[in-house]
């Protein structure tokens, strides 16, 4: 009792305290980025200062102040400058936040210096860095950035006939006999799956394929066995999968176990579990110019191409990487910030680990695609 | 519920009376009757009484004059089970038990499994029949149930299985043809019945040809269908593979009216594969 009182009067002292701390002295960044700061128009007295200013602007969604301290705002309108920060369309960008931005110089003069700045937004799948490479100038007694414009493609008005399938489910009724069937679930089946001990723990990376003739909304949960058969851990792929199925489809999977060392496992017992779900067979995403890059940014890159009719707001790419007797070595995903527009292609980047690379020998990439329309 | 099991207690109190005084065969009960028979029960003696008919699910209590049979009407005893019959008189009570058998069967209770099945499964289709009467009683008198499959192109399969304490149970292929068929369970005149869908299996024989249009080549599969012949369903996806100079291209697209067909980048000496699923179709170098 004693002691819970002791606690409870420390915790609340060090509250008091932080708070003090906080009010008083408060990070210059965290609050300029949390809008808590007073809006003071800082002179750009340096190329590094202009940068930052400009990053601030664009932190608070200040695209007034930040797309008239551009040095070449003639050479486009601040529709399009905000179009290429927060994308012409919904998609990953539309509702992401600045959460911190890094400026690293690579050449400064006396009238011009060339710096590079890495915007980390976060979003509700991650945080995704874009980076840009600027000039920045000197105007007068202050410097200005010149902003390296990404013009997105914009889809000309037009109909474009569209012949997709579709599958509805009606599940039985409360009017039903008790004995009248409901709807079968569809058939999934794991086709492949390896454990590895990475990091000190384990991951488990497999396939999974819809053997069926319906979609299938699917999942695996990977539970971890001691010798005495007992469970250690349950896991479950989380977005680590495409979880939408077409018939015959087959999606990677990974299921990490963080601090659990494979040498204590005996035996992992997989679940996959699949419901059926309304789905549509379109958009058709075409992944085009596929290749491994080398070290030191190993990564899968390639271009999606939305061969469909329709808008796709966000895009998730997974990677499946096999070594040269086919097994599976790595899984890895990446979602594309920009929305893909009918016939244009959007790159992507799956990054590999570094010590993996010399083992990948093939690889396959599968996406899934995200539209709010779809979603009825 | 608390009314029934008060009532329910208290009946039994009374059987617990000793007999001392009992007027030994006072009523004389049939050995087994069906539920919803009415029937009635000789009693002898003289004085009034109080019958106590105590079974699954409820307790009917009648005053009686002993001499005087007592009714018991169709509505009266509609459960089967085990019922305590007692005649209380003023100073005695006398108990005997009474077997109540399940009716005519009327109705089934059939469960069929899967709704959904690929073709040319061996014991794929399992079907599973309670036998009922009409007050819900599970009819445990052995009964001869048909299980019939009919297609398209008539009877598949048919098979006749006895029930066992009410329950009747047989597995059936599936049949080579993909489509609709009906699952029909018949005991005596009542019949139940349900629909299993059988659809294609794997695709068999994959191919497909490459043509160019352009700065595009157009891949397409001929009809996919599996390996008795049935089209595949529409919406199975096939994975068209493209490498050339160490890149790739693949794209996987859903078979529409049985054709799967795509567009691909030019590249000379590129190699184009095919899959769906686990199936692996031809593969094409494009010169």
């Amino acid at each position: 009792m004693k002691k819970g009182r002791l606690l409870s009067a420390f915790i609340l002292v060090a509250t008091v305290a932080l708070i003090t701390v906080g009010t008083l002295w408060p990070v210059e960044t965290a609050s300029r980025l949390a809008g808590s700061a007073p809006h003071v128009i800082r002179i750009s007295s340096s190329p590094q200062a202009a940068v930052e200013n400009l990053a601030d602007n664009i932190a608070r969604r200040d695209w007034d102040t930040a797309y008239a301290s551009l040095a070449n705002k003639s050479d486009f309108t601040e529709p399009d400058f905000i179009r290429d920060l927060s994308g012409s369309y919904d998609s990953l960008r539309t509702y992401a936040s600045l959460a911190s931005y890094d400026v690293h110089p690579a050449h400064v003069s006396p009238e011009a210096a060339d710096m590079r700045l890495n915007l980390h937004w976060s979003t509700v799948v991650g945080p995704f860095v874009d980076t840009r490479a600027l000039r920045v100038t000197r105007t007068g007694s202050g410097w200005q950035v010149v902003w390296p414009i990404v013009r997105e493609s914009r889809v000309p008005p037009q109909v474009i006939p569209v012949n997709y399938l579709r599958w509805d489910v009606i599940y039985r009724g409360p009017g039903d006999d008790w004995g009248a069937q409901d709807v079968e679930a569809p058939h999934v089946r794991i086709v492949d799956m390896h454990p590895v001990d990475r990091g000190g723990g384990v991951v488990v990376l497999g396939e999974l394929l819809n053997e069926d003739v319906v979609p299938a909304f699917v999942s695996v949960k990977a539970t971890l066995l001691n010798k005495n058969g007992s469970a250690i851990e349950t896991e479950d792929s989380f977005d680590k999968i495409s979880h939408i199925l077409l018939p015959k489809q087959v999606t990677p999977f990974l299921i990490a176990f963080k601090g659990v060392p494979l040498s204590r496992v005996d035996a992992i017992r997989m679940t996959p579990t699949a419901s059926l779900i309304a789905a549509a067979a379109d958009p058709v995403i075409e992944i085009e110019d596929q290749r491994m890059n080398p070290l030191p940014d190993a990564a899968l890159v390639g271009k999606l191409l939305n061969q469909s009719g329709q808008v796709v707001n966000v895009a998730h790419v997974l990677g499946t990487f096999y070594d040269s007797t086919g097994q599976i070595v790595w899984v890895a995903d990446h979602y594309v910030d920009r929305a893909l527009l009918p016939q244009t292609p959007v790159p992507f980047s799956i990054p590999v680990p570094a010590d993996l690379v010399g083992k990948v020998s093939s690889e396959r990439v599968v996406t899934s695609t995200y539209s709010p329309d779809r979603i009825r | 519920m608390r009314d029934w099991v008060l009532s329910s207690l208290s009946v039994l109190a009374l059987a617990a009376v000793p007999l001392a005084s009992a007027q030994n065969g006072a009523f004389h009960l049939p050995k087994a009757v069906k539920a919803g028979d009415s029937f009635s029960i000789p009693t002898s003696g003289n004085g009034k009484a109080v019958f106590y008919l105590v079974g699954p699910g409820g307790v009917l209590r009648r005053d009686v004059h002993l001499g005087e049979a007592i009714s018991i009407a169709s509505e009266d005893l509609q459960n089967a089970g085990h019922y305590l019959a007692i005649v209380s008189g003023d100073s005695a009570s006398e108990v005997q038990t009474l077997e109540v058998t399940a009716s005519q069967p009327v109705a089934l209770g059939f469960l069929a499994k899967p709704s959904r099945l690929p073709v040319n499964l061996h014991n794929g289709i399992s079907g599973v029949v309670y036998v009922f009467d009409a007050y819900h009683n599970l009819v445990v008198d052995p009964a001869q149930v048909s299980f019939q499959l009919t297609g398209a192109s008539g009877v598949n399969e048919t098979r006749i299985v006895a029930t066992r304490n009410g329950v009747a149970w047989t597995k059936l292929d599936s049949a080579s043809k993909q489509g609709l068929v009906q699952f029909v369970a018949t005991v005596a005149d009542v019949t139940g019945r349900r629909v299993v869908q059988q659809v294609p299996g794997d695709p068999c024989n994959l191919r497909m040809n490459v043509r160019q249009d352009g700065q595009k080549l157009i891949a397409e599969t001929e009809p996919v269908r599996d390996c008795g012949g049935n089209p595949v369903s529409d919406g199975t996806i096939v994975t068209f593979t493209e490498t050339y100079n160490g890149d790739e291209a693949t794209v996987d697209v859903p078979l529409k009216r049985d054709i799967a067909r795509t567009e691909l980048p030019v590249h000379d000496g590129a190699t184009i594969t095919v899959a769906a699923g686990v199936v692996l179709g031809n593969e094409i170098h494009w010169k």
